[in-house]
């Protein structure tokens, strides 16, 4: 599990500077994370295509929740925007305390992050329970849905990611110069409260 | 989370070797693990193939119903490009571009085996629709709103294709973090083999192209089965959209199959030529254009539908043609003059060369909307395409098999047997897809079961017929060859081929760790100056700084 382990057979036989992963620059595991989140940049691209595609082809003006449900609820949707650009703030106040070493701090902010993250599922879970339409109600709760939906699924894969760098916290498993998993798991955090600023902006303010 | 630690008396440890294979992270067994998955999943798609042209041999319906015969050329296409061509080069990559770079295994060794694993599940998900009241029908490119008929089968490719998806996602991010951080000392860049160069931009490809799939396969999923209309005009959709999306993913995808196949043949050339590959960079900066192109062209595929700009992706489309002009060239120029040896691979590595600058031009062709026009979904297509994927990726996998064989197994595989096998597939190939250029011409459709005696078509399909039986054929010498050699087949010794780059370096097959030592790394062939001498006596330690200074003086040689 460690990078000693994994590195040890070509240590002891091949040419030492080989099996430094990578020698200077970026830990590979964060080049990992960001070239998936890379990937996950043209997932959502697709997503929001199909989005603006359907916005294009209906007429001018009809465009929203089918006749007979609710208006999205702008101003829950606005307090979820809050809560999760928060958590982002609390993930970073995380990465600094670990930086710095300290690992309380570290758990802290970590925890903050995971409550404020599943705060925001509830929150849209509660949303979806009002709006009263559904994924079949034409092309905008389709696109609505999907887009929404898909987003929520990444912060529940983030929150899993969260708990289990918490978990490790516990055990004591980051210090100052080791913890290269909380950093790569508050990239993607970041990653996912960005795809929402932009899932935000583009249903709610922009219709 | 266990923290492991080595303990002195591993190398004790024994387990079986079913468990030890399962198991395994050594990139080098993934790599294999690739590469047999993918000729098993060939034979596969190899037999429908048959049972495509067996019923297409004369007119009338012979041997298979028309719902059968759909079933059929949807599962050849989508098996044969996502389960075959495309992990067997992966597999490759996989074993060897580590070894090119003097690494010891992967960046990511565990997630390279999840990538490998989801292949098999991926695949037999695809084909379990023939359980479950028929697979999918409606061809690989699964156009909506065909799709919106299709029955389990449909969903059943729809997830088996998101799960092999993903692997290729995880197996990019993989090399990629592999070439930019698992380098030895001394290589740098413009010091990395061409293959190596090849599988990067592949996997640039893969990471970028294929997410967007998985996007369009999710929208699919959705209309499919919880009343979603992303692709249904009744209320608002658009089933164009799909074209696009698939497209968008479909295009790269093209360059996907074929990019590692040509860094296959460009390290096969040079060796067998005795000559360095002529235009080192160009052939990069080629390379690295093909991969921008390629999304830039995607709606090539869709000048019928009249709701693409023709002029833009018409152009766009012939520009690839310069990129690719280069390397057709980098490659004449590396034969110019050497001394040619015209071992199995180097005649797979030949047959690549022609069969696919056929394939080229008949794409070129095909950019031009008024020919387009005329020739969409006809067998012409069809032919353009195999000459592509078959004459030139498929090429490029048994040129890798012949030519890595001896370091993955220690042994050479038998070369009459190898010439035997090459000179039946290859006049197999031509006999099957050739005559399809004419049927496409006089107007025969792709995808129909049937057509009438009085169309004129019956010759030429028939000879199409005998050349598809012809290919099946000279697999026959080849697992004859593979069988025999496992048993009693040539030690190979470290460099059977007085190879040029790292992978000949190390024993055959490598250790575990791959390398014992590694020669010191000053060109794009260290093994090639390593036997034959260079101007560098010292070792020296190297980055981007010094190695331009390291290229002149090798252009200067040895004083």
């Amino acid at each position: 599990m460690t990078a000693r382990t994994a590195a040890q057979p070509a240590g002891e036989h091949g040419p030492p500077a080989a099996i430094e992963h990578g020698g200077s620059g970026m830990p590979t595991a964060l080049l990992g994370m960001l070239l998936f989140i890379a990937s996950e940049v043209m997932f959502f691209g697709g997503l929001f295509a199909t989005y603006f595609n359907a916005r294009a082809s209906v007429p001018a003006g009809t465009w929203g929740p089918p006749e007979g449900a609710h208006e999205l609820d702008i101003a829950l949707a606005g307090v979820l925007t809050a809560i999760l650009l928060a958590s982002s703030f609390t993930m970073q106040f995380g990465v600094w305390a670990i930086r710095r070493g300290d690992i309380g701090k570290m758990r802290m902010w970590t925890g903050i992050t995971l409550v404020l993250g599943v705060l925001f599922l509830m929150g849209q879970l509660y949303d979806y329970s009002e709006l009263g339409f559904g994924i079949a109600d034409g092309v905008f709760g389709t696109t609505f849905y999907t887009l929404t939906g898909f987003h929520g699924a990444h912060v529940f894969g983030g929150a899993v990611g969260l708990t289990v760098i918490l978990a490790r916290a516990m055990r004591g498993q980051f210090s100052r110069r080791n913890h290269v998993a909380v950093e790569a798991v508050s990239m993607y955090w970041h990653f996912v409260d960005v795809v929402w600023i932009a899932v935000f902006s583009t249903i709610y303010l922009l219709r | 989370m266990a923290t492991t630690t080595l303990e002195p008396r591993a190398a004790a440890y024994r387990r079986s070797w079913v468990i030890d294979w399962l198991t395994t992270v050594d990139h080098k067994k993934i790599g294999i693990l690739y590469i047999t998955n993918s000729f098993l999943f060939f034979f596969a798609a190899g037999i429908l193939a048959l049972v495509i042209r067996s019923e297409l041999a004369v007119p009338g319906l012979q041997f298979v119903d028309q719902n059968t015969y759909n079933q059929a050329f949807t599962m050849h296409g989508t098996i044969m490009l996502f389960l075959f061509i495309i992990p067997a080069l992966s597999g490759f990559a996989n074993y060897i571009v580590p070894l090119q770079l003097g690494a010891p295994d992967m960046a990511f060794p565990r997630i390279n085996a999840l990538s490998f694993w989801l292949l098999p599940i991926g695949g037999l998900l695809i084909f379990s629709g023939y359980l479950f009241g028929g697979a999918a029908a409606e061809g690989w490119t699964g156009y909506a709103p065909l799709t919106q008929q299709g029955g389990v089968g449909t969903d059943l490719w729809i997830i088996g294709l998101t799960l092999v998806g993903t692997a290729s996602i995880l197996g990019a991010v993989n090399f990629i973090a592999t070439i930019f951080k698992m380098r030895a000392p001394g290589m740098t860049l413009f010091r990395m083999p061409i293959f190596v160069w090849t599988v990067l931009v592949t996997a640039v490809l893969i990471l970028l192209a294929t997410p967007v799939l998985a996007a369009g396969l999710i929208a699919l999923f959705i209309d499919r089965n919880y009343g979603g209309s992303f692709f249904d005009p009744s209320v608002g959709g658009n089933p164009v959209l799909w074209q696009h999306i698939f497209w968008f993913f479909g295009h790269p995808e093209v360059y996907i199959v074929i990019l590692p196949a040509m860094g296959v043949v460009s390290e096969v050339l040079p060796v067998f030529s005795r000559k360095p590959l002529f235009g080192y960079r160009a052939f990069v900066f080629a390379t690295i254009a093909i991969g921008l192109l390629s999304f830039s062209v995607w709606a090539h595929h869709m000048f019928t539908t009249g709701a693409v700009f023709l002029p833009f992706f018409s152009f766009m489309t012939a520009l690839i043609a310069i990129p690719t002009g280069i390397k057709m060239f980098n490659w004449l120029a590396t034969l110019w003059r050497g001394k040619l040896m015209l071992t199995t691979p180097m005649l797979f590595a030949l047959g690549f060369l022609s069969m696919f600058l056929i394939g080229g031009i008949s794409g070129v062709m095909l950019a031009s909307p008024p020919i387009d026009f005329h020739l969409q979904d006809t067998y012409f297509v069809v032919a353009h395409l195999h000459y592509v994927f078959f004459g030139g990726s498929v090429f490029g996998v048994f040129a890798a098999t012949y030519y890595w064989f001896p370091k993955m197994f220690g042994r050479k595989l038998n070369e009459p047997l190898g010439k035997v096998h090459f000179w039946i597939h290859f006049i197999g190939f031509n006999l099957a897809f050739f005559p399809m250029h004419q049927l496409g011409l006089s107007g025969m459709p792709r995808r129909v079961s049937d057509y009438g005696a009085d169309t004129g078509w019956t010759i030429l399909n028939f000879a199409s017929t005998i050349g598809a039986f012809m290919i099946a054929v000279s697999i026959i010498p080849f697992l004859i060859n593979v069988v025999a050699t496992f048993i009693n087949g040539e030690p190979a010794g470290d460099d059977p081929w007085e190879g040029n780059t790292l992978e000949w370096a190390t024993t055959s097959p490598p250790p575990p760790y791959n390398f014992d030592t590694l020669p010191p790394i000053h060109s794009e062939r260290p093994l090639f100056f390593l036997t034959h001498g260079h101007g560098h006596a010292a070792e020296r330690p190297s980055d981007l700084e010094e190695s331009a200074e390291d290229d002149v003086e090798r252009r200067e040689g040895p004083v």
